[in-house]
C-alpha cells in the first residue's frame, strides 16, 4: 500500500501544473505549428447568452487573433430558447444547433450529448471543452489545459482544477473540488479506484484531450460524462494518460443542493454501470483509505485517512447476552 | 496632404476597423473587470503595460506615481502628442466588476468611464500598426492614475511637470459621450463638508442633536448664496453620507459639493462664503463643521477658432458626428495650466453613467476610434499648429 502512495504522490507532483507555467503564448504556437497540431475549441451552451458573446470575444481575440494557438472556435447548443446563438455567431463562433448534428440518430438532451457530437463536427487533433457559463473566463482556460498536450506527447488528457481561496491564513490548509466531489466522487474512487483520487477536481467541466482518445470512449449525455472519462481513460490507457491545471479561480452561479442531488444521482448511475462491467463490485475487499487533499503553498498533497467501518453481529449471537436474557 | 485628403481616408479607416472588433471587445473586458479605485489603479497599469509590450512599443514604464506610459516613436520624433486616458473609475474594489457581452452593448461598473477609454489606449498601437499608420512626432500614450475625486489629476499632472518630451498637443480620451469637443476647463472648486456632533455632546438634549439636521443647515445656507448668471456659475451638491441606522442619531454627516464657475474670481468668492458658513453653522450649533476643499481647476483653453479644434471639428463632420462643444473639468485641465493645446473626445454612446449598470454601444465604436486616429494624424502632419 505504502509504495502506491508513494507512486501517487510522484504522479501529483510530476502532472500537475499551474497555468502560468504557460504563459508564453508565442513559445506554445510555435511548438505547436512545429508538431502540425489542430486544436478546436468547444463550448456547449443551453441558454448562455449572458455569458457566451464575452467567452467568444476573449478567446478569439487571444488565442485566434493575436496568438493562433486554438483553429475554430464552435457553439454546440442544445436548443437554447434566447440569444446564445445569435451573439455567439454575431462574434465570430461557428455554431451549431446538436440535433442537426448526425441528424439520423434519435437526438438526446444533454451536455454530454454535445460533447460527443463535438468529436464528429470539429477538425481539430484536440478538443479543449470549456463550459459556457464562466463569467470571470479568461484566455488561461483554453492554454492553461491545451499547453501539457503540445508539451508532452504521451499526456492525453488534460484536466482543470480550481484552487486560488480568497482569503487564508497560511500553513496546510484543505483543498479539492466541489461538494458533489468531496461527498461522493472521492469517497467512490478511494473505495474503487485510488489512482483516480490524483485527479484534484474529477468533476471540472473544462478539459483538453486528443481525439484518439476522444474517439474510443463512451459518453454519457448527462451529468455522468466527467466521471465516466476518467474511468474509461483510466481503464483503457492508465494514469499516465492524465494531467492536471491549476487554472486559480472560476466564478459560475452556485447550485442549490436539490441539484446537486440529481447531479449525483446520474453520476452514481454511470459509476455502478461502469464498476459493474470491470466486475469491481464483486471484489471481496476493498480500499480503507480515503484521500482527500490538502496543499502547502502550491503543493498538492493526499491526505490519507483510514476508514474501516467494523460490525458487531446482532446482539443474539452473543453467549453472554443469551444467558443473561435466558434465550 | 491637405486636411480633407486626412478627412477622404477616415471611411476607410472605419471600415478596416471592423475587422479588430474581438480585439478591441476584448481588452475593454479584461481591463472592466479589474477593480480600479481612484489610488488602486495598479493592476490595470500592468495590463495596459503588457499590451504595449506585445504592440512592440519601445520605451514603456511606470513612472513614480504609478502612471503606465507607452512611447510610439515618430521617424523625426522632434515633437510628441501625448494620448491620456484615465484609469481610475469610480467604484470600489469590492464591487462586481463582470462586464457581460451583448449583441450591441457591453454593460458593467465603469464600462464607460472609463474602462473604454483606457481600452482604447491599450489597443491604439496595434490599430496604428494593423492599420500601416506612421507618424513623424513621437507618441506617447499615458493611462493616467489618482486622477478622480481627491486623485485630483496627480497622474497626469506629475507626468506633465516631469517628462522631457516636447509635447504640443494632447488629446484626452474618455468612453462617452461620442461627439464630445471640450478644449476649455472651467474654474471649480471641489470639496467635502463634514458635521459631527461633539464627543463632549450634552445627550440628555433629548432628540435635537443630529449631524444630519446640521449639514441641512448649510445645504440650505448654500443654497441660498447669490449666484451671477454672468460669468455662467453653479454649485453642485453631488453626494451626501451620514448616520447610520433608524433609530440612533447621526454622529457624521457630509456632503460632497462642486464650485464651477467661468470666473476664478467667483469660484474663489463662492468658495470665501461657504467657509464662512461652516463656520456660522458651527458656531450656532456646537457641532464640529470642517470644510475640506482638495481639488481647483483655473478656467482656460484653446479658443473656438485654434487649429487644433478646427480640424478636429472637420473630422468629426466628416464622418457625421455632431460635435457637442462643453467645457471640462478632467485631465484637460492639467493640460491647461501647462499651455499645451488639448481636447478631449468621447468615444460611444453610453447609459446609467456610474450606476451598476453602466453600459457602451458597440457599433458607434468604430466611429469614435477613427475621429481619434483623424485627429493624431491631423495633429501629426501639422494641422494643428
Amino acid at each position: 500500500m505504502e509504495d502506491t502512495v508513494i507512486d501517487l504522490q510522484n504522479w501529483i507532483d510530476e502532472n500537475t501544473y499551474h497555468h502560468s507555467q504557460f504563459w508564453d503564448l508565442k513559445k506554445l504556437v510555435a511548438k505547436k505549428e512545429k508538431l502540425g497540431l489542430t486544436i478546436s475549441l468547444c463550448l456547449p451552451t443551453l441558454n448562455e447568452e449572458k455569458t457566451i458573446g464575452k467567452e467568444v470575444i476573449i478567446f478569439k481575440s487571444e488565442l485566434m487573433n493575436r496568438y493562433p494557438l486554438i483553429d475554430e472556435i464552435a457553439v454546440i447548443d442544445s436548443g437554447s430558447e434566447d440569444k446564445t446563438l445569435e451573439v455567439a455567431k454575431n462574434y465570430g463562433a461557428d455554431t451549431y444547433l446538436s440535433s442537426d448534428i448526425l441528424p439520423d440518430l434519435d437526438p438526446k438532451m444533454g451536455k454530454g450529448e454535445n460533447l460527443w457530437k463535438a468529436i464528429y463536427q470539429l477538425k481539430g487533433d484536440i478538443i479543449v471543452y470549456v463550459d459556457a457559463d464562466i463569467s470571470n473566463i479568461h484566455p488561461r482556460f483554453v492554454y492553461g489545459l491545451v499547453a501539457p498536450l503540445i508539451h508532452r506527447e504521451e499526456v492525453k488528457y488534460v484536466k482543470a482544477f480550481y484552487d486560488r481561496p480568497l482569503a487564508f491564513s497560511g500553513g496546510v490548509r484543505a483543498s479539492g473540488g466541489g461538494r458533489v466531489t468531496e461527498i461522493l466522487v472521492r469517497p467512490l474512487f478511494s473505495l474503487f479506484f485510488p489512482e483516480l483520487t490524483t485527479i484534484i477536481q474529477p468533476l471540472s467541466g473544462e478539459y483538453a484531450v486528443r481525439r484518439e482518445v476522444l474517439e474510443q470512449i463512451a459518453f454519457p449525455i448527462g451529468y455522468g460524462v466527467e466521471t465516466s472519462h476518467l474511468i474509461d481513460v483510466h481503464n483503457k490507457f492508465g494514469l499516465e494518460a492524465f494531467a492536471q491545471t491549476d487554472l486559480d479561480k472560476r466564478v459560475h452561479e452556485n447550485k442549490p443542493t436539490q441539484s446537486l442531488g440529481k447531479m449525483s444521482f446520474g453520476i452514481l448511475q454511470t459509476f455502478i454501470k461502469r464498476a459493474k462491467a470491470l466486475g469491481i463490485l464483486e471484489k471481496a475487499d476493498h480500499e480503507t483509505i480515503l484521500r482527500q487533499f490538502q496543499v502547502t503553498k502550491d503543493h498538492y498533497q493526499q491526505n490519507k485517512i483510514s476508514i474501516v467501518e467494523e460490525e458487531r453481529p446482532p446482539m443474539i449471537e452473543i453467549e453472554e447476552y443469551r444467558k443473561k436474557f435466558g434465550k | 496632404m491637405s486636411i480633407k485628403k486626412i478627412t477622404k481616408k477616415l471611411p476607410q479607416i472605419r471600415e478596416q476597423l471592423k475587422e479588430f472588433r474581438e480585439i478591441l471587445l476584448a481588452n475593454l473586458v479584461m481591463i472592466g473587470e479589474i477593480p480600479a479605485p481612484t489610488f488602486q489603479e495598479s493592476e490595470r497599469i500592468e495590463f495596459l503595460l503588457n499590451r504595449f509590450n506585445e504592440a512592440g512599443l519601445a520605451d514603456n514604464s511606470i513612472d513614480d506615481c504609478g502612471n503606465g506610459i507607452g512611447i510610439l516613436n515618430g521617424s523625426e520624433g522632434e515633437k510628441a502628442i501625448l494620448v491620456n486616458a484615465h484609469a481610475d473609475t469610480v467604484f470600489s474594489s469590492k464591487t462586481d466588476h463582470t462586464m457581460q457581452v451583448t449583441s450591441d452593448t457591453i454593460d458593467g461598473p465603469g464600462v464607460a468611464d472609463n474602462s473604454l477609454g483606457l481600452a482604447v489606449l491599450a489597443t491604439l498601437p496595434y490599430l496604428l500598426q494593423e492599420l500601416d499608420i506612421t507618424l513623424k512626432n513621437d507618441l506617447i500614450l499615458l493611462g493616467g492614475v489618482k486622477s478622480l475625486g481627491r486623485g485630483d489629476l496627480e497622474g497626469v499632472r506629475f507626468f506633465l511637470d516631469n517628462n522631457s518630451f516636447n509635447i504640443t498637443e494632447g488629446i484626452c480620451i474618455e468612453g462617452v459621450e461620442q461627439g464630445r469637443l471640450s478644449y476649455t476647463s472651467i474654474g471649480m472648486l471641489r470639496g467635502e463638508i463634514t458635521c459631527r456632533v461633539p464627543e463632549m455632546y450634552d445627550w440628555s438634549r433629548f432628540g435635537d442633536a443630529s449631524a444630519i439636521l446640521t449639514l441641512n443647515e448649510v445645504i440650505n445656507k448654500i443654497n441660498d448664496i447669490r449666484l451671477p448668471k454672468r460669468p455662467r456659475t453653479s454649485v453642485v451638491m453631488g453626494s451626501i453620507s451620514g448616520g447610520s441606522s433608524f433609530n440612533t442619531i447621526a454622529k457624521e454627516a457630509t456632503l460632497g459639493f462642486e464650485v464651477r464657475s467661468e470666473s476664478e474670481e467667483v469660484v474663489t468668492d463662492v468658495g470665501r462664503t461657504i467657509n464662512d458658513i461652516a463656520r456660522e453653522v458651527s458656531s450656532k450649533t456646537g457641532d464640529d463643521v470642517e470644510l475640506d476643499i482638495f481639488a481647483r481647476r483655473k478656467p482656460g483653453g484653446i479658443p473656438y477658432a485654434h487649429p487644433l479644434n478646427k480640424c478636429t471639428r472637420d473630422i468629426m463632420n466628416s464622418l457625421e458626428i455632431e460635435p457637442r462643444l462643453a467645457p471640462s473639468t478632467s485631465e484637460l485641465a492639467a493640460f491647461i495650466d501647462k499651455d499645451i493645446p488639448a481636447l478631449t473626445l468621447g468615444i460611444t454612446s453610453g447609459d446609467h453613467i456610474h450606476k451598476y449598470n453602466e453600459s457602451v454601444e458597440i457599433d458607434p465604436i468604430y466611429n469614435g476610434i477613427t475621429q481619434l486616429i483623424g485627429t493624431i494624424i491631423a495633429i501629426d502632419g501639422g494641422y494643428c499648429d
